[in-house]
């Protein structure tokens, strides 16, 4: 039997579109309430099904059966489509990431990725953006001050930081000459050097930035459940509510995979260069890939657990006034890195080892300086209980 | 009063009531294309509360906001007023104890403590040292617990969810012995007027020494999570500063007063039952902000453990009741006793008329004095802000609304 030629793409975007969701209902969600319950001193749902692995079934009836409330005041159409407007982006922005090395069923080779342009970091970056419609309007359009203040915090947020994260990401185009992913890890595994080393200024704001993207802990101001009692989404029930979660989760992944794949390689294994470990490399790519983007999702769950949120001020200034001005500093000292040493990639060594340096004596300091003012603190009351 | 005066007062009357008139119809007329830019301000009225997760309760507060930024808010309380006072009237005295728990649900132990205390001025009763102790060390553990749900759930009105588990965690404990100790563990009625009314289980002491002893290690654990965060120091350094002499004028008591720099408590400046042999300290701080509010509470909860620790070892055998008549009859009289609750001053005044019931009894609530404090403590900050103010106060709206 011949298959037509888009067989396999299709396959691939129903793949996607199935599965995405599910990992993030099963996997993701549970994982979530399980590692934040073990950090939190208390067990997480292990109810419904061996260690609550149904969980996510439980809840997905939950969601589909509960009752669809549009508020009166509402604007309809907009209320409607808000929902669709934050998942749909979300998982079209799936489609360029390569999820690993093309595999081979008999002659054909069926790449890992639904679509490999050659606009592939624009078309994410454009892409993703167009998510952040879903927020506003579903806050504008349920007509309900604490959704408007959302929306609006949103609106502000993620535009300010669409603009570090762009700019985070040019520092690694100037090493790849190439927007297109899937080049960008080919690249990473002909220099032997994952980006994340000579762009480790440019990772920490890429992925500070796509925290702040995505609405999690501790940028999660537009929902702030504290302060606007879920914000956006106070209006939205059912499987309305699913949507947005869905969609908030799925943005949760494209960033892990554009930083896996622009910053750790993609695919690729750990150490090629050394010859110890040549055993890493018959794990296939498809589960390194996997394995780094846990990483990342686990990196979420455990800021959330972890910090308090940003007040909205704060989360601008240090938008605009620290991350923006790093991130173009940044450009600058990789563009001067490359010209040094054109057509090689000494200057990029070099780089990685400067930043690693730097990286850790600004660790040190800050140890330091945590130390001294604690003294400080300490010694402000009488004395504290001891022993 | 002369008629100059009056005409004058009536002129004042006059011209405030045209004033008005002016202002209404100004605010009435329809506006021209041109008076409203995208730039002008607007104003917004938003309700906050009273179901809002972050007041703590029925907390309901007017807001007048500017994009996010507080105009003005204007407290409404009295979503959960029971009439606590007028009850007090119509029930024997040993029967006002149970009304109290339900004040400051989250502190109990300090409201029995207090309207005993005034009921025992009246009767000018002896309380035996055994029972002395065993009151400060439920006051004190109850004064922990108080202050580890301040910590948690203001913890997680600023985003950090999870210092609040561990804060309950510590708190299930206290809790544990309290109903160890009376059966109860939220509303206790663990005092009777001249003492307590049973004593202490067998092993009692020892498991709250054990407690008390890994306390430290644990406020540690909490500590470790805020103290030194950046963000928590972002979103409570400088929000809701308030100088101690505004404190003294406003009537604000307990931690806030303290964080401001006025050294006082009550067990050290009136000490009652056996406070005064004590060994702690009065923790203060300079800059009277949110986050010094913090650290004034979490350094109690440290000299709380101090206390404890040495009322465990000083209890010895002995009466736990004083030689209380079987039927409370103070001499007509008016008393004022109050204590050092964990939320401030909380203080009983009871007028007595010979019978066997008050014939007044008026709450001094630091919950409700703090809570005046919070439209001049949020102006000109976020709704963000408000929510960390509402924590910083520490309100528990049983005793604000009584």
């Amino acid at each position: 039997m011949k298959l037509p030629p888009e067989f396999w793409t299709y396959l691939k975007v129903v793949l996607l579109v199935a599965t995405v969701p599910a990992i993030v209902g099963f996997v993701i969600v549970l994982a979530e309430r399980r590692i934040m319950g073990f950090m939190q001193a208390r067990l997480g749902p292990n109810r419904v099904g061996p260690q609550g692995l149904l969980q996510g079934l439980a809840d997905l009836v939950k969601l589909v059966t509960k009752e669809d409330i549009t508020p009166a005041k509402a604007e309809k159409a907009v209320h409607f489509l808000s929902p669709v407007l934050a998942v749909i982006p979300a998982l079209t922005a799936l489609a360029v990431i390569p999820f690993g090395p093309p595999i081979k069923v008999g002659k054909t080779s069926i790449p890992l990725w639904v679509a490999d342009i050659n606009v592939g970091l624009l078309f994410l970056l454009a892409i993703t953006s167009i998510g952040v419609y879903g927020i506003i309007l579903g806050g504008w359009s349920s007509n309900n001050k604490y959704s408007l203040l959302g929306g609006l915090r949103s609106a502000a947020q993620l535009v300010s930081y669409e603009v570090p994260m762009g700019l985070s990401l040019v520092s690694v185009l100037l090493m790849t000459r190439s927007l297109s992913l899937v080049e960008i890890v080919h690249r990473q595994q002909a220099t032997h050097l994952w980006f994340v080393f000579p762009g480790l200024i440019a990772f920490f704001i890429y992925f500070v930035s796509g925290v702040a993207e995505t609405n999690r802990n501790p940028f999660d101001l537009p929902e702030a459940e504290s302060e606007l009692v879920s914000g956006f989404n106070t209006e939205y029930s059912g499987v309305k509510f699913a949507f947005f979660f869905l969609g908030e989760y799925t943005a949760m992944i494209v960033i892990s995979c554009v930083a896996v794949t622009v910053f750790f390689g993609g695919w690729l294994a750990p150490f090629p260069n050394v010859p110890a470990l040549d055993f890493l490399d018959a794990v296939p790519g498809a589960v390194w890939f996997l394995l780094k983007v846990s990483g990342f999702i686990f990196g979420y769950i455990w800021f959330r657990s972890t910090f308090p949120r940003y007040r909205f001020d704060q989360l601008m200034a240090l938008g605009w006034k620290w991350l923006i001005p790093i991130a173009l500093a940044n450009i600058l000292v990789v563009a001067f890195a490359i010209l040094l040493f054109p057509g090689r990639t000494t200057g990029l060594v070099w780089l990685s080892w400067i930043f690693g340096g730097l990286f850790v004596v600004m660790y040190l300091l800050a140890k330091v300086r945590q130390k001294l003012t604690r003294r400080d603190r300490l010694a402000a009351t009488p004395q504290t209980v001891e022993g | 009063v002369t008629d100059e005066k009056i005409s004058q007062a009536e002129k004042d009357e006059a011209a405030y009531f045209a004033e008005r008139a002016k202002a209404a119809a100004a605010a009435a007329a329809p506006e021209g294309p041109h008076d409203r830019t995208l730039f002008d301000v607007q104003e917004m009225e938003l309700n906050f509360g009273p179901q809002h997760p972050s007041t703590h309760g029925v907390l309901r507060l007017v807001l007048r906001v500017d994009g996010e930024k507080i105009l003005e808010a204007k407290p409404d309380v009295g979503y959960l007023h029971r009439g606590t006072e007028k009850l007090f009237e119509t029930e024997t005295y040993p029967m006002g104890i149970p009304h109290t728990d339900r004040m400051d649900y989250v502190a109990a132990a300090t409201n029995n403590h207090a309207f005993c205390l005034a009921v025992e001025k009246l009767l000018a009763v002896e309380i035996p040292r055994r029972a002395q102790l065993i009151r400060v060390i439920l006051d004190e553990l109850q004064r922990l617990s108080s202050h580890l749900v301040w910590l948690g759930t203001s913890g997680i009105d600023l985003g950090a969810v999870t210092p609040f588990w561990y804060a309950f965690r510590e708190r299930e404990q206290i809790l544990d012995f309290f109903e160890e100790y009376c059966g109860a563990r939220l509303t206790l009625n663990c005092m009777r007027i001249g003492g307590l009314p049973f004593d202490l289980t067998p092993g009692w002491t020892e498991r709250v020494s054990e407690f008390v002893r890994d306390l430290p290690s644990r406020i540690d654990d909490y500590e470790q999570l805020l103290t030194d965060n950046r963000i928590w120091k972002k979103r409570t350094v400088g929000v809701g500063v308030i100088s101690a002499e505004e404190c003294i004028e406003w009537g604000l008591t307990g931690p806030i007063l303290r964080a401001s720099g006025k050294e006082w408590d009550l067990r050290r400046a009136q000490p009652y039952e056996c406070y005064g042999e004590l060994d702690f300290f009065i923790p203060t701080r300079q800059n009277g902000d949110t986050y010094d509010r913090y650290i004034v509470r979490v350094q109690e909860m440290r000299q709380s453990a101090r206390i404890l620790q040495q009322c465990l070892e000083r209890l010895a055998p002995g009466e736990i009741r004083g030689k209380v008549p079987r039927v409370i009859k103070p001499v007509a009289e008016e008393v004022y006793a109050s204590i050092e609750s964990p939320k401030g001053e909380l203080g009983f005044y009871c007028v007595s008329n010979g019978t066997n019931k008050p014939y007044r009894m008026h709450v001094r609530p630091p919950s409700f004095i703090n809570l005046q404090a919070l439209p001049r403590l949020a102006k000109g900050h976020l709704v963000s802000d408000l929510v960390a103010l509402i924590g910083t106060i520490d309100i528990v709206l049983g005793e604000v609304d009584r």
